[in-house]
């Protein structure tokens, strides 16, 4: 039987566990980052790049969307460099879908707190932010009176536990807008500006990021793996998961199962099909009902339609029996991206459900690319169309020619996210899409 | 009328500023603005001169950003800003039934996405997109409350608790 396997949320729902500094330390809590200053240089290698190698080596992929690797990331800031390097935690949370990063934020802060001193440690950080949304108000007021106790027992400010090296962490808040989650929009915003992602070349925040100096980006669960690295040793962490998608992986899960939440699992060690129907986790759909497809990362992920099989390797498999990890779903088309799935059974009109998505990026587009700009709010406008009684016969054709023209235009990868939900749900369903013009 | 500012928003305004490196103050804004809006409700035009001229940018430059990020106001908005979260997920839970069932109880339109106020500056009621808490849908927020799996007796209680 599937189980879940709990090493970020440990704590977070234990009986008594609140979200305090002298709870956490009773819990262990702030020894990885005694173990991690404790670390002695070996020969040239000082012990920042045996951390950053130890976090490359443990395969931690990045848990907010692209799921690149963390230490490949880090390895891209030249040490030492002549500007002061930043490190910004994404914490920004508002794929569609998703609410794993709230559970961390909510009831173990000091673990984000934490996984960000080392990895500030790690890459000579002096300043590092938090940049929250902005509907987390409780969240950042969590998050601020959490720093607040770190500060008082010499976890942040000058020369922290005696290491030398002087940290402050500052929490920001957005203001209700998707594009921050980018993390070069995210930049701007930071920066006090529109949200306008900058464009990549020359923009890459290893070396142009904020205020132009190097900038490390990461989102909360990313943040909070490293501890774990830490604490248990990168090969161990390795082993964890499956091969080249180590480690756990906080699945959310909504839409119509009979019991959606948030699980953490080994990554790739469940299917679809357990995560929806095993009792351990979704429970299965609702009496009476069949699937008719899944969104398996975020609203920005490919859609799947039931029945589906998928030629992995040298076998055939069905959708269901598709293993939860980064690299399987990206080789049957689609991503994992924010490990966000949303379940929809066979009693929604799958136009409805397309129109629902594209209402929210029409809203989020920042305006700054004419495709997507205009292109988001044209896909809108045909399926508000559709979904209202006035739906033509070339209208599967339209969306699918409005979306050709988004993809790759775009300075951001926004245009992919409202492009791809689209053309794969028209792909898939066209004769649901179809027959909206009978 | 210039905008006069609390002692308590201007030390906060001074402490905010501080949160970020030595001419980088024009990073301070947003939060700048979230600590008018928190107090006031709303962030006027003359809030917005007052506070520029703390953080040392233009007036346009804060104008540009209340009207880029869909939480900050211009005009001040009910007493109670209701969001419901229209996203898929809690559509899915029953969120536009929550959104359409307030709209009509407070005699509001039920089909504006938008902002909209009652008559007596009561309740403010809006569409949200995704508030990231898809697993317990539909959720809304009334002020900076948060509650989740709206239904419509909780809806009753939670505007009957707003005094």
């Amino acid at each position: 039987m599937p189980q879940e396997y709990k090493l970020l949320l440990k704590h977070a729902d234990a009986d008594g566990y609140s979200n305090d500094l002298e709870c956490y330390e009773r819990n262990g809590g702030y020894a990885a980052l005694r173990q991690a200053l404790a670390i002695a240089p070996a020969g040239d290698t000082t012990p920042q790049a045996q951390l950053r190698k130890s976090v490359l080596d443990s395969g931690l992929r990045g848990r907010g969307g692209a799921g690149f690797s963390c230490g490949l990331k880090w390895s891209f800031v030249r040490h030492p460099n002549p500007k002061p390097v930043y490190l910004i935690c994404n914490a920004d949370e508002s794929e569609p879908g998703t609410f794993k990063d709230r559970q961390i934020i909510y009831k173990d802060p000091h673990q984000l707190i934490e996984g960000m001193i080392i990895s500030c440690w790690a890459n000579h950080v002096n300043l590092a932010y938090i940049y929250i949304r902005g509907e987390f108000t409780e969240g950042a007021k969590i998050l601020n009176t959490a720093l607040a106790e770190a500060r008082a027992k010499g976890y942040l400010g000058k020369n922290i536990l005696g290491s030398g090296h002087d940290l402050e962490i500052h929490v920001h808040r957005g203001a209700g807008a998707y594009i921050c989650g980018e993390e070069t929009g995210l930049i701007e915003s930071l920066e006090g500006k529109r949200a306008y992602p900058r464009i990549k070349p020359p923009y890459f925040p290893a070396a142009l990021g904020l205020y132009m100096c190097p900038t490390i980006v990461n989102n909360v669960e990313t943040l909070c793996n490293v501890k774990h690295i830490v604490e248990m040793g990168a090969e161990p962490f390795a082993k964890l998961g499956t091969p080249n998608n180590t480690g756990t992986r906080l699945v959310s899960l909504s839409g119509d199962v009979k019991n959606p939440g948030y699980f953490e699992i080994e990554t790739g060690k469940v299917t679809l099909g357990e995560l929806i129907q095993n009792e351990n986790f979704g429970g299965g759909l609702r009496e009476g009902r069949t699937l008719q497809a899944i969104i398996p990362g975020g609203s920005s992920s490919k859609v799947l339609k039931a029945g589906e099989t998928f030629k992995v390797g040298e076998t055939e498999i069905d959708l269901l029996d598709v293993p939860y990890d980064f690299d399987t779903l990206m080789k049957i088309g689609t991503m994992s991206g924010s490990g966000a799935i949303i379940v929809i059974d066979d009693s929604r009109d799958i136009v409805e459900c397309l129109a629902n998505l594209a209402e929210f990026y029409a809203h989020e587009s920042c305006g700054q690319c004419t495709p997507c700009r205009e292109g988001s709010l044209w896909m809108n406008k045909a399926l508000h169309r559709m979904t209202h009684g006035d739906a033509r016969a070339e209208d599967a054709d339209y969306l699918k020619h409005i979306a050709h023209n988004i993809q790759g235009r775009t300075i951001c990868a926004f245009g992919e996210a409202c492009a791809w939900p689209v053309l794969s749900f028209v792909e898939k369903f066209r004769d649901e899409f179809e027959a909206k013009a009978k | 009328m210039p905008f006069t500012p609390t002692e308590k928003l201007s030390t906060e305004v001074a402490e905010l500023i501080t949160h970020y490196p030595e001419g980088e103050s024009r990073s301070a804004s947003l939060m700048v603005l979230h600590a008018i809006q928190d107090e006031a409700g709303y962030i006027s035009a003359e809030a917005m001169q007052w506070a520029a001229a703390e953080i040392g940018v233009k007036p346009m430059h804060l104008y540009e950003l209340v009207t880029f990020y869909p939480m900050l106001r211009e005009e001040p908005p009910g007493k109670f800003v209701l969001k419901v979260c229209r996203t898929l997920s809690c559509a899915m839970a029953g969120g536009t039934e929550l959104h359409k069932n307030i709209c009509n109880k407070l005699k509001l339109d039920p089909n504006a996405h938008g902002l909209q106020t009652t008559e007596d500056g009561k309740f403010s009621i809006e569409f949200a997109e995704c508030l990231a808490s898809c697993g317990t849908g539909p959720v809304m927020m009334c002020n900076n409350d948060f509650h989740e799996a709206v239904t419509e007796e909780k809806s009753n209680e939670i505007l009957g608790s707003c005094e």
